[in-house]
């Protein structure tokens, strides 16, 4: 069987009525473990002191935030090609936790910056791409709820999805050519990779991980949704054509 | 359990993106929640 | 496609189709900045490079809606899409009809402006440049927007917040061009980059401007 079966939406879902249970107890047990974890058993950074606690929620939400635009771009591209409405549907659904993530890991890190940096805000790169990235799943959400015909919304989002990947790129490199050539050398690097060690390390990976399933678990949910929205919709249509 | 001096922030974090998370899963189910029952309804 | 540029252009000029209304609103901007920040040339000279690039920006926002939508209203915009030109030729004259009547437009009137906002002198030439070379990727993006929105009662508004994520790009070059060409740097690389951009959307836009203008014909 190939996965092209879950494009059946009776398939789908059947399947994720099967899957979600776990999905949410596997995230929720995740979560909770990466959380409580990094917020009552880590020690003290030397540099940054228990403000790293923030860590715990900070990269995962931004990790999330990025990825649920790369899913929404497959999503797009597999809609636009083989015309599932499932995936469109699943788009859709992202784009909201998208939106939401970029919102947490922006407050958790204007939060953190502020003991930091001295600053809630610096136009950083970084921060700055991030924000337009939020700007991106704004312009997204606005259009898909305003196209009233389903199919025609798929199509147009998937578009928007597509020119504003290679655009949302762009941004991003523009944003490190705009700030370089203001002040040179000024970079916050925040890479958790690269100076975390192994205690603050493996909460951050279980964190993550729940991350990862509790967008799972609301893609599913918030699909599941659309789904029976857009059934509702046929329901209605045929109702007034007998 | 003594946070240091960065005690309000933590806390602040903690509590703006729980608020912000659980908002987004709360509304994802009541959404479903409704989108199944009017489902059932319509298919009645 | 010559005949539907200029059967384009006529409509922009003759019935008040927008033509001086980007221009208008661009020398209002440029006239209310310093009433509102202070007439003082140190303020303002920093500044006059960015507030030059916005301003043109939201002059090319102004007058997007109208691309698509006269011509949808009246039915022309069916007829074109069974003509001989493909859709993609359309939508590219479209863009090109736009950027004459609103871009170089804004491009001329960009030095003159910046005369009001005290910007130093090494910088005119490059803002004149950069505006040249970079309206146009504002008017491709701005017809591809259009055509998203060409089927929507109020569509404007989306248009604005579909658009400008996609002009962030242009804007950045753009103004930092402009930026280096006032301190004296060399603004080749921004330079090239702009022109990269401006020619990235000129070759490929039109092809997704076309796809979205299918879709809402449907």
């Amino acid at each position: 069987m190939s996965i092209w079966e879950y494009a059946n939406p009776r398939r789908f879902m059947a399947t994720s009525t099967a899957v979600l249970p776990w999905v949410w107890t596997a995230a929720a047990v995740l979560c909770a473990t990466g959380l409580i974890w990094g917020f009552f058993f880590t020690p003290e950074d030397y540099r940054m002191g228990y403000s790293v606690k923030i860590i715990y929620l900070h990269v995962p939400s931004a990790f999330i935030a990025i990825n649920a635009w790369f899913m929404m771009l497959v999503a797009s591209l597999i809609w636009l090609v083989r015309r599932h409405h499932v995936s469109a549907l699943a788009a859709r659904a992202a784009a909201p936790i998208g939106l939401v993530m970029t919102a947490v890991a922006l407050l958790t890190g204007a939060i953190w910056g502020k003991p930091m940096w001295g600053t809630y805000w610096e136009w950083d790169p970084r921060l700055t791409a991030f924000l337009i990235l939020g700007l991106f799943y704004l312009g997204y959400i606005a259009l898909w709820s305003a196209i009233e015909a389903a199919d025609q919304a798929a199509d147009l989002t998937s578009i928007l999805c597509l020119v504003g990947t290679v655009f949302a790129v762009l941004s991003r490199y523009a944003a490190h050519f705009w700030n370089q050539g203001l002040h040179q050398g000024a970079s916050l690097s925040l890479d958790a990779e690269e100076n975390v060690a192994d205690v603050f390390w493996l909460p951050l990976v279980v964190s993550l991980a729940g991350f990862v399933l509790l967008f799972i678990a609301l893609v599913l949910v918030r699909t599941r949704t659309e789904i029976r929205r857009r059934r509702i919709q046929a329901l209605a249509a045929r109702e007034r054509l007998a | 359990m003594d946070l240091g001096k960065y005690a309000f922030d933590i806390l602040l974090a903690y509590g703006l993106s729980g608020i912000l998370i659980l908002g987004l899963v709360l509304q994802s189910v009541l959404a479903s929640r409704a989108a199944r029952k009017r489902l059932e309804e319509a298919e009645k | 496609m010559i005949a539907l540029l200029l059967r384009d252009l006529r409509l922009a000029i003759r019935a008040g189709g927008g033509f001086g209304l980007g221009l208008a609103f661009f020398l209002i901007l440029a006239t209310l900045v310093p009433l509102a920040v202070g007439p003082q040339p140190d303020l303002l000279a920093p500044i006059a490079p960015g507030i030059l690039w916005l301003g043109a920006l939201l002059a090319c926002l102004l007058s997007l809606d109208r691309i698509f939508a006269l011509d949808l209203d009246d039915g022309s915009l069916d007829l074109l899409a069974t003509a001989p030109l493909p859709l993609e030729g359309v939508a590219a004259t479209k863009a090109l009809a736009h950027w004459l009547t609103t871009g170089l437009p804004l491009a001329i009137a960009g030095p003159a402006l910046s005369l009001l906002l005290f910007m130093p002198a090494p910088a005119v030439p490059w803002l004149g440049l950069s505006l040249l070379l970079g309206t146009p990727a504002l008017s491709w993006i701005g017809t591809f927007g259009a055509a998203l929105t060409v089927g929507l009662r109020r569509g404007s508004l989306l248009l604005s917040l579909l658009v400008l994520p996609l002009y962030i790009p242009t804007l950045v070059f753009g103004a930092e061009v402009v930026r280096r060409g006032a301190e004296g740097l060399s603004p080749a690389t921004p330079l090239a980059l702009l022109a990269g951009i401006t020619l990235g959307c000129i070759g490929l836009l039109p092809f997704a401007t076309a796809a979205a203008l299918r879709i809402n014909l449907k």
